[in-house]
């Protein structure tokens, strides 16, 4: 079998079409799963108690935040390079999940923050630069909304996007030595005790109920591009009146 | 080669100064935004020392930003941009001129008023010597930067909006050692870490960004 074969929006439709109600399903079923670890398994934390459960919905949304933008430049650098009309479309479906996870790593850090360290927000190194990452979502997809020609759109958001890629790692450096040439962080995230087999497998259970959910939106996402992308087309017409 | 990154700017220098009263606003907006912030935290001296350098390189990113809209913006709707594209030279080296020319017009004159600025805010002698280094080294890579943003968004609706916020996250970095390098001449930790990385900086924009602004434009006008 050729994958290029799918490198086609055309064919790349109904495959997608096919998948979804499989990652869906891992997705809900990993959910499940990663959850009743993490509510009834998990043991209680001996220093932090309960309010340390949030870790495993902050975690994975955290890997998810930085991962997906690292796929997205994938796929744009792909676009940009092969011509491939499919690749921006799967870039550009990915933003929004990205920009979520950003939010929700920021929003349950915040929640986290409140009863561990008696703060809301802490400009530590981490918190700002994923406060920066979500600024680069934001930014490719008001870049993406502001374009009305396709082929413009694309191409720009890919750009954008790889001079994010180049950038993070200095943001990222810079914020690190912003925070630790003043004063020593007061709170240190990397510095967590040993921790148990059983919180682990559950974070990793979310996580890859994380992703599951991302294919899963992404590629119903990029489906209904891809119809508004070829509506000129004969067989996207053929799709649109089986739906009506 | 050359000769056609100096045909690039003087163009642009001279239409600047033709046309004095746009290239005015950005310096005075650079002077009231500054002037803005002792009305807004109170006029404490040593408050005022403190928040100085960021204030000062906080509102030179934004005068910087409020120029940057029309960097190409002019030329496209005239049609000289794609005339200068289609010239048998490569386009980064227009790219270049054009950042080249728009740090000379915006840049230099922040320079030159930032120091008085940095009076208003009580830094000290040494501190101001930093903050114009500082800005020397900065300005240009807001520059190069900042003509990616133009480029990604020419003729766009809500175009000047839209720049910000596709470049000011990418100006992080150069905020960071810009502020950082005037804090340690006063705390007296030193700046010279951070002019280093900041002209690391300015010498990887120096090659990377000319070359995506064109591309950048590529994109936007064909």
């Amino acid at each position: 079998m050729n994958l290029y074969y799918y490198a086609s929006p055309a064919t790349f439709y109904p495959l997608a079409g096919k998948l979804i109600p499989w990652f869906a399903g891992l997705a809900v079923v990993l959910g499940a799963i990663g959850l009743y670890i993490s509510f009834f398994i998990a043991p209680t934390d001996f220093q932090q108690g309960e309010g340390y459960r949030i870790i495993f919905i902050h975690v994975p949304a955290a890997w998810m935040s930085m991962f997906i933008y690292l796929v997205m430049a994938f796929w744009s650098a792909i676009g940009l390079a092969f011509n491939t009309r499919l690749s921006f479309l799967i870039a550009r479906a990915l933003a929004p999940t990205g920009a979520m996870f950003t939010f929700i790593a920021l929003w349950t850090g915040a929640f986290w923050g409140k009863p561990m360290w008696g703060t809301w927000w802490v400009w530590d190194a981490r918190l700002t630069s994923e406060l920066i990452l979500l600024f680069l979502y934001v930014g490719y997809m008001a870049l993406q909304a502001a374009i009305d020609a396709p082929r413009r759109a694309d191409r720009a958001g890919a750009l954008l996007n790889l001079v994010g890629v180049i950038n993070i790692p200095i943001i990222y450096f810079s914020v690190k030595w912003w925070n630790t040439l003043h004063q020593g962080s007061s709170v240190s995230l990397t510095g967590a005790p040993s921790m148990a087999m059983i919180m682990l497998w559950g974070m990793l259970v979310m996580a890859l109920a994380a992703w599951m959910y991302t294919i899963a939106v992404s590629l119903a996402r990029s489906r209904i591009l891809i119809l508004e992308r070829e509506r000129q087309t004969e067989w996207a017409r053929a799709q649109l009146e089986g739906q009506a | 080669m050359l000769r056609f990154l100096i045909t690039v700017v003087r163009r642009d220098v001279l239409l600047a100064v033709r046309r004095r009263g746009d290239w005015l606003t950005a310096q005075f907006f650079f002077v009231m935004v500054v002037s803005m912030f002792p009305l807004g935290v109170g006029p404490e001296p040593s408050m005022l020392r403190v928040i100085g350098p960021g204030v000062v390189w906080v509102s030179a990113l934004l005068a910087c930003l409020l120029s940057l809209g029309r960097l190409y913006a002019d030329d496209f709707r005239d049609g000289s941009l794609e005339q200068m594209l289609l010239s048998p030279y490569p386009n980064s080296l227009l790219a270049l001129g054009k950042a080249l020319a728009h740090w000379i017009i915006n840049g230099i004159p922040l320079l030159l008023i930032a120091p008085v600025l940095g009076i208003q805010f009580g830094l000290p002698a040494e501190a101001l010597l930093i903050l114009v280094l500082s800005l020397a080294i900065g300005t240009p890579i807001l520059s190069l930067l900042g003509g990616i943003g133009a480029a990604l968004t020419l003729g766009l609706r809500g175009g000047g909006v839209l720049i910000t916020l596709l470049i000011l996250p990418l100006y992080v970095p150069v905020l960071i050692f810009g502020a950082g390098a005037v804090e340690g001449a006063m705390s007296g930790t030193g700046s010279e870490a951070h002019l280093s990385l900041l002209g690391a900086f300015l010498v990887m924009s120096l090659l990377i960004a000319p070359w995506i602004s064109s591309l950048a434009l590529k994109v936007s006008v064909e």
